[in-house]
C-alpha cells in the first residue's frame, strides 16, 4: 500500500527528481490503476442500471415512450455543463480527489435513491443526479491521472484507465441481464447490486487513492530543483517553501484558454460537430441487417468491447506518434464507421466491422484527448482545462446529433451518414493543420535527442522553457528573483 | 519513524477496505439470494390456476391474452371462452409480452431473457399455435396488431440500449406479412400534417391498427412540438395523413365506424394520465370515457359497443387485469379477466 503513496507523490513531483528519468518506464502508476478500478466498479454500477432502466420504466413503472425519451435526453444533457465546474473546483482547492469523491458519492447516493423511487419524478431526479455526479468527477479524475503519470507515457496511462473503465461498461449490462434472467422482475436486485458496486468504487477511491495536489507539487518541485542546482531558492526575498503557500495562488481562467489550449478546444469542438450519436449508426445498421436488429440492444456493448481492447495499444501509439496526431487522425476510424454503416452491403460482418471502428474511434479520441490536454494545459488549471475540452466536446456532439436528425429524415439513413463521412474527409486534415504544432514539442512524441537545459521545468522532464506557464512566471515575480538563465 | 506511521495508516486503510468489500458482498449477495428464494417461493405458493383444455376453447369464440396470475404459467398466452371470461383458462406454450390474434394468425412479441437479453416477434398458426415466422425486434415490445384476415402484422418496439445515443427516436414500428416479409418501417414513410410533411427530427410512430389490407391507423408524434396525431395511412402509398390531434394507440371498431384511442387528460407531476376516447368517423364526434383514467394500453374492441384494456394492479406488481367498458361517457369499467394482459378477441 505504501507503493501507492510513493508512486503518486513521486510522479506528482514532490520528491527530488533526477533530471532524466528512464526513457520509457514499463509500468503505469498504481494511482492510475486504482482509479481505473474505481471507474470499473462505478461503470458496472451505472451501466447495469442503464441497461434495465428502459424495461423498468416501461414495464414496472408503466411509463410511456415519450417519458423514456425525456429521460434519455436528461442523461445526456446533465453531464456536459457540470464538467467545467468540477474541474474548476478541483484546481481551485488543489484537492482533485475531494471533488472526485463528491462526484462518485453523488452517483452512489442516486443508486440508493432508485431503490425507493417509485414515480416518474423520483426516477428522473435520480438519473439526472447520477449524471451530475459523473460530470463532476470526470475532470478531477483525469487531472489526477495526468498528475500521477510520467508525462511521456500519458497516453498509455489514460489507455490503461479507459480500458479498465470500459471493462466495467461491458460487464454492467451483462450483470444486470443475468440478474433478471435468474429473477424475473428483479429490478430491485439490479439496483442493490449497482449500489454495492458504487459503494465499493467509492471506498477504493477514498481509501487507496492518495490526495494528490498537482499545483502544490509542481511549485514545490521547482524550488527543490533550484536548490539542487545550488541556486538560491529565492534571491533577495523571504520566499521559501514554508513561507509561501503554493496552493494559495489564484486560479486563472486565462490559463485555461491559453493559445495552445484554444487550438485544442477549437479542433475538439469542430470534430465533435461531425460526431453524430452512435444510436444513428446502430439504427442504420439495423435497418438493413437482421443480425444488427437481433443484437440491437447490445450493439453498444460490442463497441465497448472493441474500445476496451484498443484503449491501451492506441494510447501507447499516441505516446509514440503524438497525441494530437492520434486524436485528429483517429477520426478516420469514425469516418470509416460511417461509410461502412452507410454504404456497405448489409451483413453481420458489416455490423461487426462498424462496431470495431467505433471502438477504435473512442480508443483514439477519449483518453487521448485527456492526455493531450493534460500536457498542453498548465498543471495549475489542468482539471478545468480537461473539463472545458470535454464539455465543448459533449455539447458539440449533442448539437451534431440534433442537426443530424434533419439530414436523417431528408436524405435517408445511409446517405446522411455518407454526407457526414464526406465532411470528415475535409475536416480531419484541416484540423490537423491547426494542432500539428502541438506534437512538435519533445514530450508530444516521446523524447528525441532533446538535450536543451530544462531550467524552467519543475521536475526536469516536462515541457520546454518556451512554454513556461504564466503561473510559474507569476510565482517567480512574486519571489522577486533573477531570470533563470 | 514517519514511514512506519505511513505504513500503519495504509495497512489500516487496506483492512478497512477489506471489511467494506466483505460487508458489501455479503449484503448484496444476501439480498439477491433472499429475492431469488422469495421469488421461487411465491411461484411455488401461488394458488393453482383453474385450467381447461385448449382445443375446446379454441373451437368457440374466445379471448386470447397474456396470463399474469402468479405461478408457473406466469407470462404464458392463454385463452378463455367469451361466454366465461373469468372462468378456467386454457394455456398455450407460448410466452409473450404482447399478443394479438385475427383469422389464422397470431402475433406475439417476446423478451428472450439470457446473458444477453434480446427481443423478437413470432407469428403463429392459431389452430395449432405452432410458429410460422419470426423476426428480431430492436427493443422492448410495445404494441402489436394483426389485420382481420390475418395477413398483416403491425409491431411497435421501444428502441433501447444505445447508451451513447442522444436523439428523440424511441420507438420503431414496422408492418410485416404473416410469413415474416417486411413491408417497411413506417417511420420512413411520409407523414402529412395540415397539408405539410411532418419533418420533425424527433418524430415517432406507434400503435398500428388495420382497417383493411392497405389502410391503417397509427399514432404520429413530435416530441419537441409536444403533440400526437391520429394518422390514417396507406401501405401502398407509404403515406400517412393526420386526422386529428391528441390521440394515441388507436383501435378500429369491428364495423369500421369508430376508432378508439387513449387521450391525455391530465398530468400528475411529470407523469401523463390518459383516458380512453372513441371517435365516430362519420360525424367526427369524440366521446371521452373518463372512468378509464389511468390506463396506458392500446384498446381492443370486444364488440361494436365495448372496449377492453389492461391495467396493472397497484398492490401487486406484475399482475394485471383486463377491464371492459361500454362506449358511453358515463359508463363504469369492470374487470373482465383477472390476471390478464394484452387481450385479443378471436371472433
Amino acid at each position: 500500500m505504501t507503493a501507492v503513496h510513493d508512486e503518486g507523490t513521486r510522479a506528482a513531483g514532490v520528491r527530488p527528481t533526477t533530471p532524466r528519468p528512464p526513457a520509457a518506464p514499463a509500468k503505469v502508476s498504481s494511482v492510475v490503476v486504482t482509479l481505473g478500478v474505481v471507474s470499473l466498479l462505478t461503470d458496472i454500477s451505472s451501466e447495469a442500471v442503464a441497461a434495465v432502466l428502459p424495461m423498468y420504466v416501461t414495464a414496472a413503472l408503466g411509463m410511456s415512450t415519450l417519458a423514456y425519451g425525456f429521460l434519455d435526453g436528461l442523461m445526456q444533457g446533465a453531464t456536459a455543463l457540470v464538467r467545467v465546474a468540477g474541474g474548476w473546483a478541483a484546481d481551485r482547492g488543489d484537492h482533485p480527489k475531494a471533488v472526485a469523491v463528491v462526484g462518485y458519492g453523488l452517483s452512489a447516493l442516486t443508486r440508493a435513491g432508485l431503490l425507493v423511487a417509485t414515480g416518474f419524478g423520483a426516477v428522473t431526479a435520480a438519473v439526472a443526479l447520477d449524471r451530475v455526479g459523473k460530470g463532476v468527477r470526470t475532470a478531477p479524475r483525469d487531472a489526477m491521472i495526468a498528475a500521477a503519470s510520467e508525462p511521456r507515457t500519458l497516453g498509455r496511462a489514460f489507455g490503461v484507465h479507459r480500458a479498465l473503465d470500459t471493462v466495467g461498461a461491458a460487464l454492467g449490462p451483462l450483470v444486470a441481464f443475468v440478474v433478471l434472467w435468474a429473477i424475473p422482475d428483479g429490478y430491485r436486485v439490479v439496483f442493490v447490486v449497482s449500489f454495492g458496486a458504487a459503494v465499493l468504487g467509492l471506498a477504493v477511491l477514498a481509501l487507496l487513492v492518495p490526495d494528490l495536489r498537482p499545483r502544490r507539487a509542481a511549485w514545490l518541485a521547482q524550488h527543490r530543483t533550484r536548490a539542487e542546482r545550488k541556486l538560491p531558492s529565492c534571491k533577495g526575498c523571504s520566499c521559501s517553501t514554508v513561507d509561501l503557500e503554493p496552493a494559495g495562488r489564484p486560479f486563472r481562467w486565462r490559463l485555461v484558454v491559453a493559445p495552445q489550449m484554444r487550438r485544442v478546444v477549437v479542433v475538439t469542438g469542430a470534430l465533435a460537430l461531425l460526431t453524430v450519436g452512435d444510436g444513428f449508426v446502430y439504427l442504420a445498421l439495423q435497418a438493413r441487417d437482421g443480425f444488427a436488429t437481433q443484437w440491437f440492444p447490445l450493439l453498444y456493448v460490442g463497441t465497448n468491447v472493441a474500445y476496451m481492447a484498443l484503449a491501451l495499444p492506441v494510447g501507447r501509439l499516441a505516446d509514440r506518434l503524438g497525441r494530437a496526431r492520434v486524436f485528429v487522425w483517429g477520426h478516420l476510424a469514425l469516418l470509416a464507421a460511417y461509410a461502412c454503416a452507410g454504404l456497405a452491403a448489409s451483413s453481420s460482418a458489416t455490423t461487426l466491422t462498424t462496431l470495431l471502428l467505433l471502438g477504435a474511434f473512442y480508443a483514439a479520441t477519449d483518453g487521448v484527448l485527456a492526455a493531450l490536454v493534460g500536457r498542453v494545459a498548465s498543471p495549475d488549471v489542468r482539471a478545468a482545462a480537461i473539463g472545458t475540452a470535454q464539455t465543448v466536446q459533449a455539447v458539440a456532439r449533442m448539437v451534431a446529433s440534433a442537426g443530424f436528425g434533419l439530414l436523417w429524415y431528408t436524405l435517408g439513413r445511409g446517405p446522411a451518414l455518407v454526407v457526414v463521412a464526406g465532411a470528415l474527409v475535409v475536416a480531419v486534415p484541416a484540423c490537423w493543420q491547426v494542432v500539428r504544432g502541438l506534437d512538435r514539442s519533445p514530450d508530444g512524441r516521446g523524447d528525441g535527442g532533446d538535450d536543451h537545459p530544462r531550467d524552467d521545468e519543475p521536475d526536469g522532464r516536462g515541457r520546454p522553457a518556451r512554454r513556461a506557464s504564466r503561473a510559474r512566471r507569476l510565482t517567480r515575480r512574486a519571489c522577486d528573483q533573477a531570470p533563470d538563465t | 519513524m514517519s514511514q512506519d506511521v505511513g505504513v500503519r495508516r495504509t495497512s489500516r486503510r487496506a483492512a478497512l477496505l477489506a471489511v467494506i468489500v466483505v460487508v458489501v458482498l455479503a449484503v448484496v449477495g444476501g439480498y439477491a439470494w433472499h429475492a431469488w428464494r422469495t421469488q421461487r417461493q411465491a411461484v411455488a405458493d401461488a394458488p393453482p390456476v383453474d385450467t381447461t383444455a385448449l382445443d375446446a376453447v379454441l373451437a368457440v369464440p374466445h379471448l386470447v391474452f397474456r396470463s399474469t396470475l402468479p405461478g408457473e404459467q406466469y407470462g404464458l398466452v392463454a385463452a378463455v371462452p367469451l361466454s366465461d371470461p373469468a372462468g378456467p383458462r386454457a394455456f398455450t406454450r407460448l410466452a409473450c409480452d404482447r399478443i394479438d390474434v385475427a383469422g389464422p394468425t397470431g402475433a406475439c412479441l417476446r423478451t428472450q431473457r439470457g446473458i444477453a437479453t434480446t427481443f423478437d416477434a413470432v407469428t403463429v398458426d392459431t389452430t395449432t399455435w405452432q410458429q410460422v415466422a419470426t423476426w428480431a425486434l430492436p427493443g422492448i415490445p410495445s404494441r402489436t396488431r394483426v389485420s382481420d384476415d390475418g395477413t398483416l402484422v403491425g409491431t411497435t418496439a421501444f428502441v433501447t440500449g444505445h447508451s451513447y445515443a442522444t436523439v428523440g427516436f424511441s420507438t420503431q414500428t414496422e408492418i410485416h406479412r404473416a410469413d415474416g416479409t417486411s413491408l417497411g418501417n413506417i417511420e420512413d414513410w411520409l407523414v402529412v400534417v395540415d397539408g405539410a410533411p411532418l419533418t420533425a427530427v424527433d418524430r415517432n410512430l406507434w400503435g398500428v391498427t388495420f382497417v383493411d389490407d392497405d389502410t391503417f391507423y397509427a399514432t404520429a408524434a413530435s416530441q419537441s412540438a409536444g403533440k400526437t396525431w391520429l394518422v390514417r395511412g396507406s401501405i401502398g402509398d407509404r403515406t400517412m395523413i393526420a386526422q386529428r390531434e391528441g390521440a394515441e394507440c388507436p383501435a378500429v371498431s369491428p364495423d369500421r365506424t369508430h376508432v378508439a384511442y387513449k387521450k391525455v387528460v391530465d398530468s400528475r407531476g411529470a407523469q401523463t394520465v390518459w383516458a380512453l376516447a372513441v371517435l365516430d368517423l362519420a360525424s367526427g364526434t369524440e366521446t371521452l370515457l373518463p372512468a378509464t383514467e389511468g390506463l396506458d394500453d392500446q384498446p381492443e374492441w370486444l364488440d361494436d359497443d365495448t372496449l377492453l384494456y389492461g391495467l396493472p394492479r397497484t398492490d401487486e406488481p406484475g399482475t394485471t387485469d383486463v377491464w371492459s367498458v361500454d362506449v358511453a361517457a358515463d359508463s363504469t369499467p369492470a374487470v373482465l379477466v383477472p390476471g390478464a394482459w394484452s387481450p385479443a378477441v378471436a371472433r
